[in-house]
């Protein structure tokens, strides 16, 4: 007898990612329903269709639209991994718009010869970050190239949600005395990545900080009067500095900073000393900046601490005039620096 | 290409080899050139090498001389 | 951090610094060098240079080895790499620093030349041992704190007979560094000092009596200090007050790691494994005799450039930079007509923009606030 649709399933525990799987065809199909449907199961994927019909939008709100690229080596780190890594950064790049993030697509690129076992388990990662945050995974997209060409996977998450009218968030609306706030320390997660390097090894136990910031930001935009919260950015890749001299440009203004503010996890800070890396340019995944007036600094700064992911938050700086728009800082000992961008890639220094 | 840092040694695998401890990250390095070397001593580590020992009372008295307040001169050689 | 920390605490720094307020002839000026780049880099990211009163000025010298690697050097790796196919593995230092015909270290392994970091002398080594079929070569550069490592490689390697390992040997030396500084002054090519801040780490390894011949014969104070802000605040504090009583001495403000012999284990092993070259090429300083190394005859199997003979040549810097002057002291990054336009981290030009302990780069990157308030007058 036939049987009936039999398709022999995928050898998850030993096959590997091949070409037929990104030609389109059955295996394709196979590869999508048994891994990734399956990990992102949601009404719309449910349809089967190459896209999804999302429903209107409330009245006074507004689309946010955010994407993202993720080539991170090696593919899991202490705390997370690319799948997880992808849809935390697309949530919060929604979220520091002051938007809620409510829907992400995502594209593969897959090296042939990966793991079927491997891909399975960064998909379900994937898949359990956007439920965690609540946050659907609509449509997506498959190819597979050659090996050599492509480092194991390449995820690009691309993410929409919705942003009331009540705030105006941007890097362009800091002004002379607002406050600078961070929501907690910072390096950890390139700390962990680094550490898990194969020319950089050394037992730590840091972990990356990749987090979902949507509801911290949420909180923030629920305690603050409009007009009060001027800036949300999440310091990603360069490190804070990089993010703080963005907005110091963008707004045409200077930032002081205090770095006895700074939060610093002393195994960072080691590892930092260790590998001569400046943690001030080290990628965060799971911090935010947020830039607020100074009359609600403050509250600001309850409203982080009384979350589960800004219980270190801390006050760091001052917005100040500077037709430079330098970022400098006082330093621990009492002294004066720049914090400049940063230069290349930050590769340990031995000097 | 001085970037040096004092740190722990908190297991000795061979003459050659030990494990320190900075401020709770570990890593392995040679020992080749501090054949002296005790575990629980103090080491300078630069590229993945201890390439001297740290002299506790020394390293007090140096504090001390932070401290002092004005006349007494510096450490002599 | 033991041993870090306490070294940088800022009441500590403020009474040092109050200290050396207290102590300078108001009359006089200071010019004290720091050698190490190390310092140089402490220097610039602590912002000490606001806790010392206007008339100590801090002069950066040379003491960065990549600031001083000649790029012809830097082509060697290159042409290894890209020419001979071998793993050329380098410290990360070197990685960014522009060489010929608009190439890098980083950009020629976007070419496909098999650059590695690594972290240290050992990694290179295991990674001849796990590539048998493969050259692997190690960029060797740094002063006598990296040559130690460099010599106990090349030992392990001779012991093991691993015969697909070898050494680019361009290790510099830091006492005849600092004579070329003291005797270019007199000529007026170097600025005049009235004193030096030794380096922390390399005079672990050499010992503080290295130093004796510029306190005796040049007449200079020196001061070894640590690698912690607060060291270097009172290394400071002690060669105002050598200069305010008209000493000069070696004195030795880093006790806890420097003694006066040095690591003979280290001195050992460099004397095993290498030889004086006669003369070599300093970036910014020119050819200097007796400052670098080269691998023995014992060890000539694993030299670099006798296995591959890499084409060296000079390569010029360019015509308005002032490296020259910058790395003697007798000129500032600000005096430079490229720094901060054609010259700066990202494009450096120059010796003393390619590494963050230059004194351009430094400058740049933490101190450039600065100058507007010089600009603004």
């Amino acid at each position: 007898m036939v049987k009936k649709n039999y398709i022999r399933p995928l050898d998850l525990n030993n096959g590997r990612v091949d070409m037929n799987h990104g030609a389109g065809g059955r295996a394709s199909k196979q590869l999508i329903d048994e891994i990734f449907a399956k990990a992102f199961d949601n009404e719309y994927l449910r349809q089967g269709d190459d896209g999804a019909r999302l429903p209107a939008l409330p009245a006074g709100s507004e689309w946010v639209m955010s994407t993202d690229g993720h080539v991170v080596q090696p593919l899991f780190f202490p705390g997370s991994d690319i799948g997880k890594l992808a849809v935390h950064g697309t949530i919060n790049d929604v979220a520091m718009m002051g938007a809620t993030p409510l829907y992400l697509t995502c594209s593969f690129i897959i090296e042939e010869g990966l793991a079927l076992s491997t891909l399975k388990t960064i998909v379900e990662s994937m898949g359990q970050a956007a439920r965690d945050a609540g946050v659907s995974i609509v449509s997506g997209d498959t190819k597979v190239v050659e090996q050599g060409k492509g480092d194991g996977v390449f995820i690009s998450t691309t993410g929409v949600g919705i942003a009331s009218t009540k705030h105006t968030i941007s890097g362009t609306n800091a002004r002379i005395g607002d406050v600078v706030l961070l929501s907690g320390s910072i390096a950890d997660h390139g700390v962990a990545v680094l550490a898990q390097r194969e020319s950089l090894q050394f037992d730590s136990q840091i972990e990356s900080d990749s987090a979902a910031l949507h509801t911290l930001t949420a909180a923030l935009l629920d305690a603050l009067p409009a007009g009060t919260l001027k800036t949300l950015r999440d310091p990603t890749r360069g490190g804070l500095a990089t993010t703080l001299n963005e907005i110091a440009v963008q707004s045409q203004v200077g930032i002081e900073l205090m770095e006895s503010s700074i939060p610093l996890k002393p195994q960072t800070e080691a590892a930092c000393e260790l590998l001569g890396l400046d943690p001030l340019y080290i990628a965060n995944e799971g911090k935010l900046i947020a830039i607020v007036s100074p009359e609600y600094a403050q509250t600001a700064l309850s409203t982080l601490r009384a979350h589960p992911l800004g219980e270190m938050a801390s006050i760091i700086g001052t917005v100040v005039a500077d037709e430079h728009c330098f970022v400098q800082m006082q330093t621990r000992l009492g002294g004066r620096r720049v914090v400049d961008w940063l230069t290349g890639e930050p590769l340990p220094r031995i000097c | 290409m001085c970037l040096a840092l004092p740190a722990k040694i908190v297991a000795i695998h061979s003459p050659t080899q030990a494990t320190i401890d900075l401020g709770g990250i570990k890593k392995d390095i040679s020992i080749e050139l501090v054949p002296d070397v005790k575990l629980n001593d103090y080491v300078v580590v630069h590229v993945g090498y201890a390439i001297g020992l740290i002299e506790p009372e020394e390293a007090e008295r140096t504090l001390q001389l932070f401290g002092e307040l004005g006349q007494i001169e510096g450490a002599q050689t | 951090m033991k041993y870090i920390d306490e070294y940088r605490d800022p009441a500590a720094a403020k009474a040092i610094s109050a200290r050396i307020h207290a102590e300078v002839d108001p009359a006089r000026e200071y010019k004290l060098m720091e050698f190490c780049g190390g310092h140089t880099h402490a220097i610039a990211r602590y912002g000490v240079t606001e806790l010392l009163p206007p008339n100590v000025k801090m002069i950066h010298g040379p003491g960065c080895p990549v600031c001083v690697l000649p790029i012809g050097r830097i082509d060697q790796a290159i042409e290894l790499a890209l020419k001979h196919n071998v793993i050329l593995c380098t410290y990360g230092d070197t990685m960014r620093v522009p060489a010929s015909d608009g190439l890098s270290l980083i950009k020629a392994k976007a070419r496909g030349a098999d650059v590695r970091m690594v972290y240290s002398a050992s990694d290179a080594l295991q990674l001849a041992r796990d590539n048998p079929e493969r050259e692997v070569v190690f960029f060797a550069i740094g002063f006598e704190t990296t040559t130690p490592p460099t010599a106990m490689v090349a030992q392990a390697a001779l012991r093991e007979g691993i015969s697909n390992f070898s050494i680019l040997c361009c290790h510099v030396l830091t006492p005849p560094a600092i004579a070329y500084i003291l005797d270019s002054a007199p000529k007026g090519e170097a600025v005049t000092l009235e004193g030096f801040v030794g380096p922390a780490h390399v005079s672990i390894i050499i010992g503080s009596d290295a130093y004796a011949p510029f306190a005796k014969n040049y007449q200079k104070p020196v001061v070894i200090a640590g690698f912690e802000p607060l060291d270097v605040l009172q290394a400071i504090l002690m060669l105002v007050r050598q200069v305010n009583e008209g000493r000069h001495e070696v004195e030795n403000e880093f006790i806890r790691a420097v003694n006066p012999t040095g690591n003979a284990a280290a001195i050992d092993a460099m004397a095993d494994v290498f030889e004086l070259r006669e003369t070599f090429e300093w970036r910014g300083l020119g050819e200097m005799p007796k400052s670098a190394l080269r691998l023995n005859k014992k060890y000539r199997a694993l030299d670099a450039e006798l296995k591959f003979s890499p084409n060296y040549q000079s390569v010029p810097d360019h015509k308005q930079c002032e490296c020259a002057a910058i790395l003697r002291g007798v000129k500032t990054p600000i005096d430079c007509k490229l720094f901060g336009n054609v010259c700066t981290p990202e494009s450096p030009t120059g010796a003393c923009m390619v590494s963050s302990e230059g004194a351009c780069a430094a400058h740049y990157s933490y101190g450039r606030f600065r100058d507007i308030a010089i600009a603004k007058g």
